[in-house]
């Protein structure tokens, strides 16, 4: 399985976020690219979610999913800035 | 009403639980393939003592090698039966390396790593691979060499290897740290921490 | 119409029919289904019998408010899920879906770019929810379609995309096998295509692509070369080679 957009993070980060990640800008901590993180390239699958930056290629999130838990592991993100329509764009139909 | 089986998980006895048997050779990386020219290719052995014990690609190859038949599993459900490789040893590139721990980490070319015990890398158990099927390791499954372990979780087996760090703890590598258990014996599903 | 429900929820099989040898299209109706933009996906979870779990993505065709969505699932031969949505899944089957997700690769009524989309085989579907969008909002913004795809038989939602109404015009490009009397010969899109039958840098417009990986990154970096910015295109790759 050849690599797949950031997009696909919308999935698996749904109940860690109030808001939607792949719409907020983050930078990354190794080349300092700023991008939204629908933008990375993300590698892994089946095993993880493993998202990397555009640029060079940095890991800046890993996400492994199975039944009954979730690993998360941000540790190539400098920061990430979420605008109001992200959190709009999380919001629950039952609110 | 439909019942989704999902790909068929065999009662093959030859087969770990949960497994079910593929005659392809699916690629799973967490990355993109590194293209690394064997001129500059290099492997290394790194010890407690700060001793590095270094083959360039003509040393390596030039070590003796065997051909190799093995069972694979990948922890995402595939298996392949008896499947042919060439490689070299582990026991052979220890050979002169002295270490008094017990696990090590490998690495690899495009930063992947992956932790392993080193009793069971040894007495013929574990290789560095550098030929499947009669031809040169295709970059996407490894080449030009990998770590051949068969015995555990391919995961285990990493691509693009350029290094054995030896460590006095198990500590995590890539996919250990982030979820996966750290040993990774199919036979006993160890698939997560 | 972008929020959205936490949790999985589960889609109830009402309608399908083939849209080709190879692809159906399967409507569900979803309890709690907020609505969705244009552009966004579900994952779809099946559970076998013995707790075995399978999670793919599936882009949505429809757009709108309502409870009912559309997906357009082409077969993959040796593919685990697709073949059970294509040819084993009946009416009144439920599986559980995730989404709606995600907010990048979208297109909303109140953008006012140009937009041009291009379309490797099954990754026409995101773009059939926009040009419906697009029409049922009146949008006056150009809106146009590249569809790559091997022979005319694969065509999915020919009739819909060639109708008179439809808003958005789509020019078609065969890989493998061209109609009779087709003016271009078959073969895989080239920089010179894209550049006599998409929308110019000098528009500035906001370019999708989706489709196979391997479709995606040929034409993102041909538009890159063709002076395009790499901030206005955004692509939906569905994984392969
Ligand atoms: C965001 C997103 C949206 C998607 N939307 C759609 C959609 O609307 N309609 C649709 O039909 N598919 C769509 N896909 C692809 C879909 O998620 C699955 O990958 C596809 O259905 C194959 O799943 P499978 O279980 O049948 O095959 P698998 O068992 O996963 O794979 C079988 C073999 O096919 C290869 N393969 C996997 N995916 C593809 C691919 N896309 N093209 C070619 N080879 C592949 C694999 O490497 C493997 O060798 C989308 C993917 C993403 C990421
Ligand atoms: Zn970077």
């Amino acid at each position: 399985m050849d690599h797949l957009d950031g997009n696909v993070l919308a999935g698996p980060s749904t109940d860690l976020f109030a808001f939607d990640p792949t719409t907020t800008q983050c930078q990354c901590q190794s080349c300092a690219d700023i991008a939204t993180l629908g933008q990375a390239m993300v590698y892994g699958q089946p095993m993880g979610f493993v998202a990397r930056c555009r640029k060079c290629d940095n890991i800046l999130i890993v996400i492994v999913e199975r039944a009954g838990q979730k690993s998360f592991n941000m540790r190539g993100l400098r920061w990430l800035r979420i605008a109001d329509h992200a959190r709009n764009d999380r919001i629950s139909a039952e609110d | 009403m439909a019942v989704f089986g999902g790909r068929r998980r065999d009662d093959n006895p030859a087969l770990p639980p949960g497994q079910y048997l593929t005659e392809s050779f699916p690629v799973l990386s967490a990355g993109p393939t590194p293209s690394i020219n064997t001129e500059d290719w290099e492997f290394f052995i790194h010890t407690e003592a700060g001793q590095t014990h270094r083959w360039t690609w003509d040393q390596f190859i030039a070590l003796p090698s065997e051909d190799i038949s093995v069972d694979i599993h990948c922890v995402t459900s595939w298996s392949k039966l008896g499947t042919g490789w060439r490689g070299v040893s582990l026991d052979t590139l220890f050979a002169e390396v002295e270490t008094g721990f017990d696990f090590v980490m490998a690495h690899s070319y495009g930063g992947y790593t992956t932790n392993l015990p080193l009793g069971e890398l040894l007495n013929g158990r574990a290789w560095m691979a550098y030929e499947y099927d009669g031809d040169e390791l295709d970059p996407e499954h490894g080449g030009p060499a990998r770590l051949l372990v068969p015995h555990l979780y391919f995961w285990k087996s990493a691509k693009w290897v350029r290094g054995l760090v030896m460590q006095s703890e198990d500590n995590p590598g890539f996919w250990e740290e982030n979820g996966y258990n750290l040993h990774g014996d199919p036979w006993r599903e160890e698939r997560y921490a | 119409m972008t929020s959205r429900a936490i949790g999985w929820l589960t889609g109830n099989l009402a309608r399908a029919h083939p849209l080709t040898a190879s692809a159906r299209s399967i409507t569900f109706t979803v309890p709690g289904w907020p609505g969705n933009d244009a552009g966004q996906h579900v994952d779809v979870r099946l559970t076998a019998p013995d707790g075995y779990q399978a999670v793919r993505s599936y882009s949505i065709a429809s757009t709108g408010t309502g409870e009912e969505i559309e997906l357009a699932i082409d077969r993959l031969p040796d593919g685990e899920v697709s073949p059970f949505l294509v040819d084993d899944l009946e009416l009144g089957d439920t599986v559980e879906l995730r989404g709606p997700l995600g907010g990048w690769f979208v297109w909303r009524p109140e953008q006012t770019q140009p937009v041009q989309l291009i379309a490797g085989g099954s990754g026409v579907v995101p773009f059939i929810a926009m040009t419906r969008a697009h029409a049922s909002a009146g949008s006056s913004v150009p809106m146009q379609l590249l569809y790559s795809l091997r022979t005319p038989d694969d065509a999915l939602f020919r009739d819909e995309l060639s109708q008179p109404s439809a808003t958005a015009r789509t020019t078609w490009h065969y890989t493998r096998t061209v109609p009779s009397g087709w003016s271009h010969s078959a073969g895989r899109l080239t920089a010179d295509d894209l550049r006599n039958e998409t929308l110019p840098p000098e528009q500035v417009p906001l370019t999708y692509i989706c489709g196979p990986t391997g479709f995606v990154e040929t034409v993102s970096h041909a538009l890159t070369s063709l002076g395009h910015a790499a901030d206005n295109i955004r692509t939906e790759r569905f994984g392969g080679t």
